[in-house]
């Protein structure tokens, strides 16, 4: 068993693929992931590659505060992802809520709604960050390779 | 086998053909579109409330992002409606800085938009083209303004970076670099055989419904309209540099894509124009004043995606009374629905890419109404007022009840 265990979290660890997700988003952060994902940066070389249903999808990558209106098709999504999952933070807003926060509709950062395992700042994140914390994200994972559960 | 059948289709929030939350209601036909219901909101933050609860110098920060694509260009319509509230005289090289910085940012975001119409269309391999080569647009505008997209670069009456002359070095060089890509684009987008197949003739908008339906920038532009802020109300540096309004008459996606990469060349001339032209002297007025005089002004911005319309209204106080964004994209959102109208399921992606749309500068919070009744869901003061004895009242509790026995125990004193 352990083999397998073994076997699958190396597996994962060298293919994590990610849902992108705006939810209330200026454009900057999403632009700036796209950019991650292009020639320049290319995240590809660490196996991540866009997905478009939260069904394939290992990490969400959310950027922008929590709209009123978003909040509850987050969570459908997160909901719609199978284990283990997890979420990344791009951006000041999705950290905190941003310039955004106390604005009636904005209910603030990514965590208000949903659990996030991974906080990336920055107005906009630029892509290096975003790399940055990526990779951060897959060693972290790999050390709590013995943990089942992933952390909240 | 659906031929005869009507049938909705729900698209978004989160769809994979979407890059934003936007939701679409779309009755079909078989494959054809028989109208396109679109569901705005999701995006909606309200940041035109959240302004009047800030000073105008924070204001500029929280304009900027109502958009991270077109950041610059909210935040100069805002900086110019204020600086003509307060009567400033903004020097000539600020002007110049900021009309350079609109250039760039148009430059960045064409590309970006010709990329993501290659990805739209399943041409990937312009999306890694033209974004790679945006890449060093993208280094002229963090080497010049501190950041790669929200650039922060307007104050109150000036800019806040001054450009050095090796910068200016940089910039040209980068320019030279960027038109010899972007002639291999121009031979890609009129040349190529697929492209034109499949961009003709799609989300056709004729100069007649461009007009009626108040279509703006690129997609006014595409369909014959010469409309164009910087030439027909010049802001900034505009009216001192030579320039020419593109238009096109193919009103269609292909005509919008021809009019994109062409007015990259034209900004690509008007970069060195402005860097060339550009005047020596202060970057910013000394001591920019915190309170604004009472009064309103309109301000008028020609963004990449089209006008971009600014209303300010200050009473005096170092927070706005009011301020009023009308994006471009809100101007050009009708259009969309003319444009899918009767056409298949599955062009559906590039049409709606076509405006390029963004969404985020355009979110509004709507009153929602009843389809049927064409009742609208918002309630007047007496209703609301009735509404809510009703409720009471329906709970035990009456609040006609109580003024009454109020009344009783006044007038017994």
């Amino acid at each position: 068993m352990g083999m397998i265990k073994k076997i699958i979290n190396w597996s994962r660890l060298k293919s994590p693929w990610i849902l992108h997700f705006n939810t209330g988003a200026c454009n900057a952060c999403d632009i700036e992931i796209i950019a991650a994902l292009t020639p320049r940066y290319d995240l590809e070389r660490f196996g991540v590659i866009l997905k478009g249903t939260p069904r394939h999808a290992d990490v969400l990558v959310c950027s922008g505060p929590v709209t009123r209106q978003i909040e509850d098709r987050l969570i459908r999504i997160y909901e719609q992802m199978a284990e283990p999952k997890f979420v990344v933070a791009v951006g000041t807003c999705a950290c905190t809520g941003g310039v955004f926060g106390g604005c009636y509709n904005v209910k603030g950062g990514i965590n208000s709604a949903i659990p996030v395992s991974a906080y990336i700042p920055g107005c906009p994140a630029s892509p290096k960050a975003i790399i940055d914390g990526v990779v951060k994200l897959l060693k972290s994972l790999e050390e709590s390779e013995t943990k089942a559960a992933p952390a909240k | 086998m659906h031929n005869s059948k009507e049938f909705k289709i729900p698209i978004g929030p989160q769809h994979p053909a979407l890059k934003e939350p936007e939701s679409f209601s779309v009755a079909l036909r078989g494959e054809k579109i028989l109208g396109v219901d679109i569901r705005l909101g999701y995006n909606h933050r309200g940041i035109e409330k959240a302004c009047e609860e800030r000073s105008y110098v924070q204001d500029i920060y929280l304009i900027e992002r109502i958009c991270g694509i077109c950041s610059h260009a909210h935040a100069t319509a805002f900086i110019q409606a204020v600086e003509e509230i307060a009567h400033l005289a903004v020097p000539e090289r600020a002007l110049y800085i900021r009309t350079l910085v609109g250039e760039l940012e148009r430059v960045h975001s064409h590309l970006l938009w010709l990329g993501v119409a290659g990805h739209e269309i399943g041409f990937d391999t312009l999306l890694m083209y033209t974004w790679r080569d945006r890449e060093i647009v993208m280094d002229i505008l963090a080497d010049l303004t501190g950041n790669r997209v929200n650039y922060g670069i307007n104050s109150i009456g000036g800019v806040r970076r001054d450009i050095s002359p090796a910068q200016v070095k940089d910039v040209l060089k980068a320019v030279d670099k960027l038109e010899e890509r972007t002639k291999y684009y121009i031979e890609v987008a009129t040349e190529e055989t697929t492209i034109i197949k499949r961009l003709s003739g799609v989300g056709v908008l004729a100069y007649d419904d461009a007009i009626k339906l108040d279509a703006v920038g690129p997609t006014a532009r595409a369909s014959g309209v010469a409309r164009d802020v910087r030439r027909d109300d010049p802001y900034a540096a505009y009216d001192k540099i030579q320039f020419n309004v593109i238009t096109d008459t193919h009103s269609d996606v292909y005509g919008r894509t021809v009019v994109r990469v062409k007015e990259l060349m034209e900004s690509y001339g008007m970069i060195r124009e402005i860097l060339k032209k550009m005047p020596e002297g202060p970057i910013a007025i000394k001591a920019p004043p915190r309170r604004i005089p009472a009064g309103e002004a309109i301000s008028r911005y020609e963004a990449p995606r089209g006008e971009d319309v600014h209303y300010v209204k200050s009473n005096g106080t170092e927070k706005p009374e009011r301020v009023k964004v009308r994006a471009p994209t809100l101007a050009n959102v009708q259009a969309v629905k003319h444009m899918l109208k009767d056409r298949f399921l599955a062009d559906m992606p590039i049409v709606i890419a076509a405006i390029d749309p963004c969404f985020s500068c355009t979110d509004r919070s709507i009153a929602i109404e009843d389809g049927k009744s064409r009742k609208k869901n918002v309630m007047t003061w007496q209703e609301l007022h009735d509404y809510s004895i009703k409720w009471h009242r329906e709970r035990g509790f009456d609040p006609a009840e109580i003024n009454r026995k109020f009344h009783k125990t006044m007038e017994g004193k």
